[in-house]
């Protein structure tokens, strides 16, 4: 049931460049083909640098020694026998740090009262969770500074501990940070049209309670940083730097108490995957430049997997309670919601992002005349969270689909059918949902919601799905089918930086802000400067994540390379072509309609010999050309999708078997089919590890049940099924020249959805809660 | 305390005084420098380590170097035939777009070149039940399978000429 790997993404037919220039001459790897990716070779030959292949001279080890309490108090932390200890350079601890370790800063979505609960580097006197830095020791191979670690004598008191949400806002409840008073770190709440008067006018009210777990993005590389301080200059230079290293070169500079950006430089090399966790402003982001200044040495510090189950951000645990108003004939009028957001023990650099991004995009695409989202996230003695692929949503999917479909069962229509009623209509576009996220308001850019459920509902069969489920299955199985609409967002962080440069020998280097996490960004990027320079795929080098190299970045997350990143190389590709083609113009007394630019310099079409050389055309520059761009878009883009799940579930042992999967997606404009199909096949993976699988647990004293990959369950090849994937592009963003949206979270966004709609339908029980493990699905069936 | 071994990899000889607790993954990764090989979980469940002994994968995380002592160890570095040439199924992986990030390719490759192998013309079911092993969470695994499928055509295809 694989697609055709280039299903439904069909090349651009508008003319989509405002200053007219049309290229025909990209090559043939320019936008909307898949040419082979050009990070492969070093990974398939085992020549990738990832943070832990990376040695500089004279480098030493870090082993981040972490509390094995979820709550404790501490006193004192006697590192003597530590320090004695073989290799051992040192041993650093709060009282080490200046101030005694200065808060890490939010990034985003901040605001006072979430500022009082943020982390410090390594804990002083209190531990919130298990898993707190609270000590680094510096030895002379990782072997030996675990062996020291062990060492450390420290005389932990426990203290009351609160984990879950509902308690965390209890009258009674054991207070993380107690001068505050309150666990909530952050609410908000979002109220559009006539709340009151629309449940008045329903035929039909639905109160349901939701829970989402505790998963998180666990990318296969743990994290990992080298830093080396160089006295001489007062010069900081940090290697394993992901995401965001512009960003995260502003915080270290001021938690270092420094002024000057440039005295730190972050470097990326080969990441091993990102969704959200890595890259992010970390305790050890601090810790490890510090040791570095302090000891002299370079110093390494490479996670390991016990550690990044307890410590990287875990996600998604929240709990809604929602209600919905509708007339009989399946009409919605208005959508509630309240609900809690675990973030953990601290507040860390994501703020209030990911319950901001739930209440803000709940309404999905559907009309409501009236919509109240509230959210309160609250702290607990449990590891802090952030964002992870898709964050806010895959979680508000599966809360607003699940109750669609509810709805639909109580009022007998098709759940299909009540979805079609109420789809935001293509003429309505912009569409002012009326919420905001992070200030930026949430209006969908473009769309045609019923075009793509019609395109989906015939490429994928829907009627002989229907007909499969209605099949007698053997063995007690029970067929289910479950679909979810999304809209998805793409880019904030509304401005990103390129440039472009070439040289005499025809070769051409793209110096981009975004960032890699495994994505493809050099391949895309030097798609979009083929296309509007108009030179060759194969003499493009795409440069990214060195903030030496590159002046500034937004980096690379929520979905925003390809739009903000994409464009800012697009514009400086057809500045840098207009510029050579008007000077050759000029010289050969020739229109610029009538060149054409090659690797060797610019031709007249039609007559070769009349020609100026590279050489001669850049001359005046010494031989290289450069054009920057900073593109700016203060608006997000908003792709939206459908997923399809045909599941069998096995009421005996719990089983859920994915039969078929399939996800239509809108994406506006598609730069390289094969990487937008790879990428919604990889997240519906981690979107299926969400929905059965995976799940951060804990004990009642807070200690981590899921500190390993036995516990912690990633899907393997055996339960990811084959996913048929419809891609399409007949919505492209007004907001940036190319007509693109994000690629990245389409496979994640609406798993849950689907599959939770599905199992439900399979047993003919409403579930509420994920993850749709045996245990789960069983107590569902028994009913 | 220390143990003096000899352990030849890719068809070199490397020698070593290690301690009895270092890890085979660690003897390659640091004393031979062939850091191709990657710790993923060091528990033995997501496969990144994978390497083979005398020609049998083996997760170079359970095992200890003194282990391997005298033994034969391939590493993915010792895939490609040459600079500017990839391996079969290096090329397979390349092509199908089997690899985003690329941090479990390297096990992954061991693996399946294994497997092979063993059923050099394996229907796409053999082949998902013989990645279960490794973990990857890039690709959803979907292009794996093409791409290890791939190589077995090409390689019958090359068999049968």
């Amino acid at each position: 049931m694989a697609g055709d790997r280039d299903s439904g993404c069909t090349r651009w037919r508008r003319a989509v460049t405002p200053t007219g220039s049309k290229v025909e001459n990209g090559g043939e790897h320019g936008i909307g083909t898949s040419p082979l990716r050009k990070e492969d070779w070093p990974l398939v030959r085992g020549e990738g640098t990832f943070i832990a292949d990376f040695k500089r001279p004279g480098m030493v080890h870090a082993f981040v020694v972490r509390s094995p309490f979820a709550h404790a108090r501490f006193t004192t932390i006697d590192r003597t026998a530590a320090l004695a200890a073989l290799g051992v350079i040192d041993v650093i601890t709060a009282e080490d740090l200046p101030d005694r370790g200065r808060p890490i800063p939010t990034r985003m979505f901040s605001d006072e009262g979430s500022n009082r609960f943020l982390q410090r580097p390594l804990a002083d006197s209190v531990v919130r969770y298990s898993g707190e830095p609270v000590a680094v020791v510096i030895a002379d191979t990782r072997y030996l500074a675990e062996d020291a670690g062990e060492l450390l004598q420290i005389d932990y008191e426990p203290l009351d501990v609160v984990l879950d949400p509902d308690d965390a806002v209890a009258p009674d409840a054991p207070l993380l940070q107690p001068h505050t008073g309150t666990n909530v770190a952050g609410q908000l709440t979002y109220e559009i049209g006539p709340l009151d008067e629309a449940f008045g006018k329903a035929d039909l009210v639905i109160k349901e309670e939701f829970r989402i777990q505790r998963h998180g993005a666990v990318p296969l590389e743990t994290r990992g940083l080298l830093a080396e301080y160089d006295a001489k200059t007062e010069s900081l230079t940090v290697w394993g730097a992901a995401k965001i290293p512009h960003v995260n070169r502003g915080i270290l500079t001021r938690l270092l108490g420094w002024n000057d950006e440039s005295r730190v430089r972050l470097v990326e090399l080969h990441v091993g995957g990102g969704f959200g966790a890595r890259g992010e402003f970390y305790p050890e982001d601090y810790l490890i430049p510090f040791a570095a200044m302090r000891t002299g040495r370079p110093v390494a510090w490479v996670e390991d997997r016990e550690e990044n189950l307890r410590a990287t951000n875990q996600s998604r645990e929240q709990v809604h309670r929602v209600e919905i108003a509708l007339k009989k004939d399946g009409t919605f009028l208005a959508l509630k919601d309240s609900f809690l957001n675990n973030t953990g023990a601290y507040v860390r650099t994501h703020g209030m992002t990911v319950p901001g991004l739930s209440a803000s995009m709940l309404p999905g695409p559907y009309r409501w005349p009236a919509y109240r989202g509230e959210f309160r996230s609250v702290v607990t003695n449990k590891t802090p969270g952030g964002t992870y692929r898709s964050p806010g949503r895959f979680e508000i999917n599966f809360v607003r689909e699940r109750l669609i479909d509810i709805a639909a069962h109580r009022l007998g229509i098709d759940p299909v059918e009540i979805r079609r009623r109420n789809l935001i209509e293509r003429t309505a576009f912009p569409h002012d949902v009326g919420t905001l996220y992070d200030g930026h308001p949430v209006i969908y850019d473009s769309g045609d919601y019923e075009l793509l459920l019609d395109k989906a509902l015939a490429a994928f069969d829907y009627e002989g799905l229907k007909r499969w489920r209605d099949e007698p299955a053997t063995g007690g199985i029970r067929r289910g089918l479950g679909i979810g609409y999304f809209v998805e967002k793409s880019a904030p962080a509304e401005r990103e930086y390129a440039r472009v440069e070439l040289s005499d020998s025809g070769d051409v280097i793209v110096y981009t802000g975004s960032v890699s996490v495994g994505q493809g960004v050099e391949t895309i990027f030097a798609q979009v400067c083929a296309s509007h320079l108009g030179l060759p795929y194969e003499r493009i080098t795409v440069v990214h994540g060195d903030t030496a190299v590159i002046p500034e970045g937004m980096g690379a997350f929520g979905s925003r390379a390809a739009m903000l990143g994409g464009t800012a190389v697009m514009r400086a590709s057809e500045r840098m072509r207009n510029r050579l083609l008007e000077a050759a113009a000029q010289a050969l007394e020739a229109a610029p309609a009538d060149l054409v630019l090659t690797p060797e310099g610019v031709s007249v079409i039609g007559a070769p010999s009349r020609a100026v050389s590279l050489d001669k055309l850049l001359s005046a520059g010494g031989g290289v050309i450069k054009e920057e761009d900073r593109f700016v878009c203060e608006l997000l883009g908003f792709p939206y999708g459908i997923h399809f799940a045909a599941v069998e579930v096995d009421p005996a042992s719990g089983a859920v078997n994915i039969h078929r999967y399939a996800v239509a997606y809108d994406i506006g404009r598609c730069i390289n089919p094969v990487l937008v199909k790879g990428q919604i096949v990889g997240g519906f993976a981690q979107g299926v590890g969400g929905a059965l699988l995976e799940e951060f647990s804990f004990d009642a004293t807070g200690q981590p049940l899921s500190a390993s990959f036995m516990d912690y369950l990633l899907p393997t090849s055996e339960e990811i099924p084959d996913v048929q994937v419809l891609i399409t592009e007949d919505a492209p963003s007004p907001l940036n020249p190319l007509g693109v949206k994000g690629a990245g979270e389409a496979g994640t966004s609406a798993v849950g959805a689907a599959i939770a709609n599905a199992v439900s339908d399979a047993l003919g029980a409403e579930v509420t809660r994920l993850p749709l493990n045996p245990q789960r699905v069983m107590e569902l069936a028994r009913g | 305390m220390n143990r003096t071994i000899s352990v030849e990899i890719n068809g070199r000889v490397f020698e070593g005084e290690v301690e009895p607790r270092l890890l085979l993954g660690d003897f390659i990764r640091d004393n031979a420098s062939l850091t191709g090989t990657h710790f993923g979980c060091e528990h033995g469940v997501c496969g990144a380590c994978t390497v083979q002994l005398d020609g049998q994968p083996v997760r170079s995380c359970l095992m200890f170097a003194v282990q391997a002592n005298g033994r034969r160890i391939a590493t993915v570095e010792g895939m490609a035939p040459s600079a500017d040439t990839l391996h079969p199924l290096q090329q397979a992986f390349h092509e199908s777009h089997a690899l985003q990030c690329g941090f479990c390719t390297p096990g992954i490759l061991m693996t399946m070149e294994a497997f092979l192998r063993d059923d050099p013309d394996p229907t796409p079911e053999r082949i998902r039940s013989a990645l279960a092993g490794n973990l990857c969470r890039c690709t959803g695994y979907q292009n794996i399978i093409e791409a290890v499928r791939l190589a077995a055509d090409r390689q019958k295809d090359t068999t049968a000429s």
